[in-house]
Formats: C-alpha cells, sequence, structure tokens
C-alpha cells in the first residue's frame, strides 16, 4: 500500500518491523501498531544461494 | 579463573537478544564475563584482545565463521564447565521469555506473508544484519512500503539502487545506517521522547537529530517531523535523494515553520544542486553541515525569489538549536550559552591537579555524530586528534581499537557493531575500552556521551559508572588526576530520565554539560593548555 511521505506526518504509519523486535517493541509500548516479522537469515544464511534463489523464483 | 568459547553453527539470533543471554551468562555464580556475538572477524579479533581463543589458535574458534554463534565465557572452571555443558539450554529458555517471542498466532517469517495478513502497513523498520538489508529493503518497496533501515554495511551502488526505485513509486529509504526518525508523533529506532512543535528536521547524522531534537524540547519547544536519510546521502554517489524528498515533504507539512538541515557536508557535486533547492524554499532553513564552514555553501538565492532569507548557517548543534528557535520565536535558553572564559578556569583547575606526563585527550563515543562535532571544533581551534571516522585533515587511527596520543573514537563504526548491538543499547565494548585507556598514564581527559530514549540501555550511564570510577581511582594511585568529562543527550520525558543520569555522573565527579558541543568546547579548552604545557615543558627539557 503505497502512501505518500506527507500523510505519515499526520497519522503515524502501521509499522512492519523486520529484524531486531526491540525496534518494534519502543513502538508498539509507545502506541503505535506494530506488525512483526520472525525473521532469520533466508537459505540457511548462505546470501548467494538466497540470491540465486530469487533469481528462479 | 578460565575462560572457554562455546561455538554453535549456523545459529542465527539477533544481536539484542545475545547481549541479553550474554547478561544471563555472565550474572550466574561463579562467572566474572560472557560475551554471545556473530563470530565476525570483528568480533574473533574483540575476543582475542581480551583473551578467548588461545590467540586465534583454538581451531573450532578460527574456522568460525559470521553465520555462527560463539559463546565466550570467564570465570571459575565449575561455573564455565557447567554453563559450556548447558549453553543451548539458556539459549533456549531466553528465547522463550525475548520480546519477540509469543502471541496468539505464529508471526509472518517473510514480508510478503506479513502484507498479506496486514495489507495497511505502511513503513518497514528493518534491522536485519547488512548482508540481508538490501534483500528486504527491495521487497518492501515493492509491497509499497517506505523504508527505515537502520542496518549498516550496505554498498553506495545498493543503496542508489534503493532509493532510485523508492522515489520512482513515491516512496522514501531513510537509510541506511539510520539511526532515528519522528513521523507522526512516533519515534522511530533511537528517538528521544520530545514534544511536538514547529521545527521539521531532514538529516544524515542520527544522534545529531536525536541532540538537536532534545535540546529544542528542552527549551520548550518541539518538533514537527523528522527525516533520517542515513550518513552518506548527500554524497555525490546518493545525490541527496532522500534529503531532497524530506526537504519537500517538510516544505509542504503544515505543521512545520522551520526547516533544520543536519548533515554531513555534501559531497562537491551536489553542493549546487543542495544550494539551488535551499535557496528556493518556501521555509526558513537552518543549515548545520558539521565540519563545513558558515558560508562555504553557495546558496542559490535570486533576489526576491520569494522573499525569503538565505539559510541561516550553524556551526555546531547548539548554535543550529537556537537559530531554530528564534525562527520559532523562542528565546535562547541560558543552558546554550557558554563562556569560554569560565571554561578556561575550570580546565585549569583540572589540569592543575594532573602529573606532567598527562598530555593526552580520549575520547569514546556512542554518537558518531558528537565524534564529528568533537573532531570539527577542535580542527578550527588547529588541534588534531586521531580518529577511526577522520573529518577531513584529520588523522586516520591505523587500528581502532588502539588510541594514539589525542583521539576520538566512534565506537559506533561499523567495525564494532558487526554482529553486536549498538554501543547506545551494549555499553560493554565501550567499557572494556574506557578501562583500558585508563591504564594509559599520559591520558589528562576523557570525553564521553551519554544517549537517553527508545531503545537506548535503560540507564547509559549506570553501565558506565564502575569503570570510570575505577579510571579515576587507577589516576589518583599514580599521584594523578583524570578529568572525566560527559554530555547526556535526552530529555525530562524519557525513561532513563536526564535530570537522574546527569546527577549521577556529577556524583562520580564527572564534568556534566548540557550539550555535547559544550563538552568538546570544554575539552578543546583543556587541549590547548594541555598542549601550551608539554610544549613549555619540552623546551625546558631541552
Amino acid at each position: 500500500m503505497s502512501v505518500l511521505l506527507e500523510d505519515l506526518f499526520q497519522k503515524a504509519p502501521v509499522f512492519l518491523n523486520v529484524g531486531v523486535p526491540v525496534f518494534g517493541d519502543s513502538l508498539r509500548e509507545a502506541g503505535y501498531e506494530v506488525v512483526y516479522v520472525d525473521w532469520s537469515p533466508p537459505a540457511g544464511g548462505d546470501a548467494r544461494i538466497a540470491d540465486l534463489l530469487d533469481d528462479l523464483l | 579463573m578460565v575462560r572457554r568459547t562455546v561455538i554453535r553453527k549456523n545459529r542465527y539470533f539477533d544481536s539484542v537478544f545475545l547481549m541479553r543471554v550474554a547478561r544471563r551468562l555472565a550474572s550466574q555464580p561463579g562467572m566474572s564475563d560472557a560475551s554471545a556475538v556473530l563470530a565476525t572477524a570483528a568480533n574473533r579479533k574483540v575476543l582475542i584482545g581480551i583473551g578467548y581463543g588461545e590467540a586465534g589458535r583454538d581451531p573450532d574458534f578460527a574456522a568460525a565463521g559470521p553465520n555462527d554463534l560463539v559463546i565466550a565465557l570467564e570465570g571459575e572452571e565449575a561455573a564455565v564447565d557447567a554453563i559450556a555443558a548447558n549453553a543451548d539450554s539458556y539459549l533456549s529458555q531466553a528465547a522463550e521469555t525475548s520480546s519477540g517471542a509469543g502471541g496468539s498466532s505464529p508471526r509472518p517469517r517473510s514480508i510478503n506473508e506479513a502484507m498479506e495478513r496486514r495489507p495497511d502497513c505502511s513503513l518497514a523498520v528493518i534491522s536485519v544484519p547488512g548482508e540481508y538489508a538490501v534483500r528486504e529493503a527491495r521487497t518492501a518497496l515493492q509491497k509499497g512500503l517506505h523504508v527505515f533501515l537502520f542496518s549498516s554495511n550496505v554498498s553506495v551502488d545498493d543503496e542508489r539502487s534503493l532509493k532510485t526505485e523508492a522515489r520512482q513509486r513515491g516512496l522514501i529509504v531513510m537509510g541506511p545506517d539510520c539511526g532515528t526518525a519522528f513521523l507522526g508523533g512516533a519515534g522511530i529506532g533511537f528517538a528521544n521522547a520530545v514534544r511536538r512543535g514547529p521545527v521539521g528536521i531532514v538529516g544524515s547524522a542520527g544522534t545529531g537529530m536525536q541532540e538537536f531534537a532534545s535540546l529544542v524540547h528542552q527549551a520548550g519547544s518541539g518538533i514537527s517531523n523528522a527525516i533520517g536519510t542515513g550518513s552518506r546521502d548527500l554524497s555525490d554517489a546518493i545525490g541527496g535523494i532522500s534529503t531532497l524528498m524530506g526537504i519537500d515533504a517538510l516544505e509542504a507539512d503544515p505543521a512545520t515553520k522551520v526547516i533544520a538541515v543536519v548533515s554531513k557536508p555534501p559531497g562537491t557535486g551536489f553542493t549546487a544542486t543542495l544550494g539551488e533547492r535551499l535557496g528556493r524554499c518556501a521555509k526558513p532553513v537552518v543549515l548545520c553541515l558539521l565540519g563545513a564552514e558558515p558560508d562555504s555553501l553557495r546558496i542559490h538565492n535570486p533576489e526576491g525569489s520569494r522573499g525569503q532569507p538565505t539559510p541561516r548557517w550553524a556551526f555546531t548543534l547548539d548554535e543550529a538549536v537556537a537559530s531554530a528557535l528564534e525562527v520559532a520565536g523562542v528565546n535562547e535558553p541560558a543552558f546554550l550559552r557558554s563562556d569560554e572564559r569560565v571554561m578556561r578556569e575550570r580546565a585549569a583547575i583540572e589540569i592543575g591537579k594532573m602529573r606532567p606526563e598527562q598530555h593526552y585527550l580520549r575520547g569514546l563515543f556512542a554518537g558518531g555524530t558528537f565524534c564529528y562535532q568533537a573532531q570539527a571544533m577542535f580542527l578550527r581551534s588547529g588541534l588534531l586528534v586521531h580518529s577511526n571516522e577522520p573529518l577531513p585533515g584529520m588523522p586516520k587511527l591505523p587500528d581502532p581499537h588502539e588510541s594514539r596520543e589525542s583521539s576520538f573514537v566512534d565506537m559506533g563504526a561499523e567495525i564494532f557493531v558487526q554482529g553486536r548491538p549498538h554501543p547506545m543499547i551494549d555499553a560493554s565494548l565501550r567499557r572494556k575500552r574506557l578501562e583500558r585507556e585508563g591504564e594509559d598514564p599520559t591520558v589528562a581527559v576523557i570525553l564521553l556521551d551519554f544517549i537517553l530514549g527508545a531503545i537506548s540501555s535503560p540507564d547509559p550511564v549506570g553501565d558506565l559508572l564502575g569503570a570510570i570510577r575505577n579510571v579515576q581511582d587507577k589516576a589518583r594511585r599514580r599521584g594523578g588526576h583524570l578529568c572525566v568529562v560527559a554530555s547526556v543527550c535526552g530529555t525530562d520525558e524519557d525513561e532513563q530520565g536526564l535530570e537522574s543520569q546527569k546527577a549521577a555522573l556529577t556524583e562520580a565527579g564527572v564534568l556534566v554539560f548540557p550539550s555535547g558541543a559544550q563538552a568538546a568546547s570544554f575539552c578543546r579548552e583543556a587541549a590547548l593548555m594541555l598542549t601550551h604545557r608539554k610544549e613549555t615543558a619540552d623546551v625546558g627539557l631541552a
């Protein structure tokens, strides 16, 4: 969903947290909506294989 | 006392989770220290430096890589053995109680999955290790999300490509290496609790934006919105893509009355574009390009063009705050006024208690902007300091782990944060470095910054207080005096409590200043005196 940057000034966004949970936690504790991705390195941590898979899929 | 490492191959945990595990391990009976980090080259070097991995000869330790977890344990043999035998259970116990666990349904495993469930998400906050950051940021953009990219270790080419794609989609990438932003009242990343008000910020300097916002709040005013851009945005390679989008957005924002641009100086090729854009800005602009002399950027502002004044220049963050407040109609608060004569008098008292061999300053910074600003102020007075992140004209530290003469170390630089939390969260590396600096009898002054706010350590001053007392005691036992200088960035509404953090430092004999610029200003006066004292002594010896 594309939202203009100026629109984010009027109303805080719904956040998607990808990575360290504390970033999302601080926003959630401040009362904002946060969706967490339970992230782990793709392809078992092999970035090269992950890129190859991206190209294939 | 023994030291041992335990390796777990291909085990990923985020760095903040690992810090909490390490704290728990270190607090077990019989333990004196513990680390849990990904085995990046930088982390292995640090661990070897403090006596782990048999100087790299331990084959398992030597073979560990950035996808492997290393748990380093120091303590009584029985305690270390017990933890080493049960390392996995400590990890799984911590995972069960971590903030990311729980919830009524399993969390989505990818951005695509999350967007299927919640298509109303509009901004992705990405903090994955740098090598995966581009992939996740690109996916977020393709799903129509703005991106706040905390991750560092992203190439310039990838940054340009991401920002170009974002702009084409009408989206912004804040970052990489973006520490803070305020959008619609929400403080994102390392953000202080500041009231809303008329001052908008766009900038590449994360801790600089925190300091600026905190000082504006302390003066009784507030922040409308703040756009972080990542530290390289004004370089010629990136061409200020996010900065220009941020200026456009703040110019259109009815809540913003004055725009502050807080950044490192622009690349030479981008200077004209920035000058042209600021020259036709419909709102007053305060320009703080740390390290650049006022008026070094030519602003194209045709006379009579909308009747707007040219940007107001500021050399320090304090000057920028005073200027923005003036535009906003707020009187300059007393805490922004520093008196160089009083600084000199205080410095003279401190130096009077020191031994003759105490010559040098060591700045150990959690905030990159504070390191950069202090260098700019020293350079302006003709004082050279070594740094791992040198301002043009300053000597580069050959090894960021080893100070040399007077040195300013940015402990948030990439080398110190690979597979580790930022020093604003995890003070352990800065504490160890501080203890080491205190061993050096030639050190006269230690300069520290403390940064409060969301995500930061719950007690930044408490994390270092023991080490501060230790180094002061060591200097005293040598018959000298170590002058410890600090500033605390934050507000009365930050959970850590600005006044209580300052009070703890003052009680320990630390000289606390209201801002990073004023702490650096005091150190500059002390450095000038120490240099003069050393030169006088050298002449006497000759």
